[in-house]
């Protein structure tokens, strides 16, 4: 089914992969974008509903500012080699990444 | 058997712990290759050295074999949340839930089969291979835990640690013929595991009854320094209170899910669970919960968001492999959460999902203020044959219609076996409560297992 006015568009899907930084090949963009379109279809539902004067909830314990003593805890922090242990790539105790500029 | 007669035996010296692993190593070995439920199954020389090791403890899990999703970070053992990304992935810290078990002498067998990051409902979008339902190996066992449901069932194991975030223990629960708990939000430390949706995240229980979810819940729950979201709110005495007399409770049925959908064996046995529940003395009320198309929406836009963000870290350099190698269903996720929390999509998708949860804690409220728990069903079909929901992936979020609506309101939900259809296949049903009501759920899913034998049964393998 050709959607005339679709809610993602093929450059949206191009654009919003490159935020996720998600590697996706040229090829399989059309069919990712007829999938997204469907869920997004269903999901926009939600914008169906009133919620004037309705706050948002973004958790729900119901706990807030909860404090630990501004000290180092050693149980739970890494030596350098615990936190170098699974890294693809290390040099002289650091993580090595490619170059940025 | 149950943690309760196994701990008695054990005590008694009338079994052996080493004789527990042999014999789970002894069932695994027959049946593994048909169901596909551990990623990791740790080498019985490993397990039986680290039980000769352990001092024998009064603790009613001394020496009783478990297993754990994949979730949840293990030291020195592989962790991979099913996922290609962090294939060979040694932690070197250990989940606060691990930790626990292992001072109560739990004994890991292995790490169990699952949905990507909890991406599914029926353990098919993994990078390890299906998980087979042991009782009809041409179907899913459901999921996301469903490597950890086909276990129990399987009786590679006496029970296991789930992780529930839209249904993921409660719905292979229901799909095995075992009993899993989706506890209070807050209630179990999540330290150590690894996020799908943060703030709907729990970890629960799964075993085969009531009763030995009970113990498992009372060594695993409380606040954790480690988990700034734990609640300080008193941990019940679950086991003191699980044969509470019934009478005088009250359990409402949400009629708006009883309609159009949903498999009419699975509502004839829910509807003769509710006769049971009468014999019992409990009062039967008819209520209205009209939300749960509107919650299942508001669930995919928020947790998506939330899967977007958490997994935003995996960029291959500290640890685990590139982002190229994300499922498809994982890529939907990410992108349909990062379009959501994007410039100009924001107010009208996520922001709008987050009122909608408000009002998701509202109807929830209202529906619990006039009873005890609410009684509902967990899947709207029996489980499906594999393949069939991963290859239509709106079908694939539909399915989860009767869990995910709980997630965002952070109450606890027992999901328990209810009987099984003319084909054999098992059936299940949740019970919903309030807050940190995990005691009543306990004692409401005891005393209809003291009435039924569903949760006895085991396949055929």
């Amino acid at each position: 089914m050709v959607n005339s006015n679709p809610v993602i568009s093929l450059s949206d899907v191009q654009h919003t992969a490159q935020l996720a930084n998600l590697p996706i090949p040229e090829d399989k963009l059309p069919k990712l974008q007829a999938q997204l379109e469907s869920i997004l279809q269903f999901v926009k539902t939600v914008q169906t509903v009133d919620t004037d004067n309705v706050p948002e909830t973004t958790q729900v314990t119901g706990l807030e500012n909860v404090w630990r003593k501004d000290e180092v805890e050693d149980s739970r922090t890494f030596t350098q080699d615990e936190a170098l242990a699974n890294a693809s790539s290390t040099h002289n105790g650091f993580f090595m990444v490619k170059a940025v500029i | 058997m149950s943690i309760k007669d196994l701990a008695a035996k054990i005590k008694n010296k009338n079994i052996t712990p080493a004789q527990l692993v042999e014999e789970a190593y002894t069932n695994i070995q027959r049946s593994e290759d048909q169901i596909n439920s551990f990623i990791t199954l740790r080498p019985k020389s490993d397990v039986l050295e680290e039980l000769a090791k352990l001092k024998p403890s009064n603790s009613p899990l001394y020496g009783i074999p478990y297993v754990l999703k994949d979730a949840y970070a293990t030291k020195g053992i592989q962790t991979t949340t099913a996922s290609n990304i962090l294939k060979g992935f040694v932690p070197t810290y250990s989940a606060t839930v691990y930790k626990k078990l292992q001072a109560a002498g739990a004994i890991l067998i292995g790490k169990c089969n699952q949905d990507a990051w909890g991406h599914g409902g029926s353990t098919e979008n993994t990078d390890f291979g299906v998980t087979h339902n042991p009782w009809d190996i041409s179907r899913v066992a459901g999921g996301s835990s469903g490597g950890p449901a086909a276990a129990i069932a399987a009786n590679f194991c006496t029970f296991a640690i789930g992780e529930d975030t839209g249904g993921s223990i409660r719905n292979p629960a229901a799909w095995t013929n075992t009993t899993g708990l989706k506890v209070t939000y807050g209630r179990v430390s999540r330290y150590g595991a690894i996020a799908y949706a943060s703030s709907f995240d729990t970890v629960g229980p799964m075993a085969k009854t009531a009763e030995d979810l009970a113990y498992i819940l009372s060594t695993i729950a409380g606040v954790d320094p480690y988990d700034a979201t734990t609640s300080p709110t008193p941990i019940d005495d679950y086991l003191a209170h699980l044969g509470n007399d019934l009478a005088g409770k009250t359990i409402g049925v949400p009629k708006e899910l009883y309609g159009d959908g949903l498999d009419s064996e699975i509502k004839a046995a829910i509807m003769s669970a509710i006769e049971k529940y009468k014999e019992m003395g409990v009062k039967i009320i008819e209520i209205s919960l009209p939300i749960s198309e509107i919650g299942l929406a508001a669930y995919y836009l928020i947790a998506p968001s939330e899967t977007s963000s958490n997994l935003a870290r995996y960029d291959g350099i500290r640890f685990g492999q590139g982002r190229g190698e994300f499922t498809q269903e994982t890529i939907r996720r990410i992108m349909i959460g990062t379009y959501a929390l994007s410039a100009g999509y924001y107010d009208a998708y996520y922001r709008k999902a987050q009122k909608v949860r408000t009002l998701l804690v509202r109807a929830y409220e209202q529906a619990l203020a006039g009873c005890d728990a609410l009684i509902m069903p967990v899947n709207p079909t029996m489980p499906p044959q594999i393949g069939e929901l991963i290859s239509d992936p709106l079908s694939n979020l539909l399915a989860d219609v009767y869990t995910t609506s709980i997630n965002p309101v952070g109450v606890p939900s027992l999901a328990l076996p209810a009987g099984f259809s003319k084909s054999g296949l098992p059936i299940g049903m949740q019970l919903v409560g309030k807050k940190f009501s995990e005691s009543l759920l306990l004692n409401l899913g005891y005393q209809y297992q003291q009435v039924t034998d569903w949760h006895t049964r085991s396949p055929k393998l």
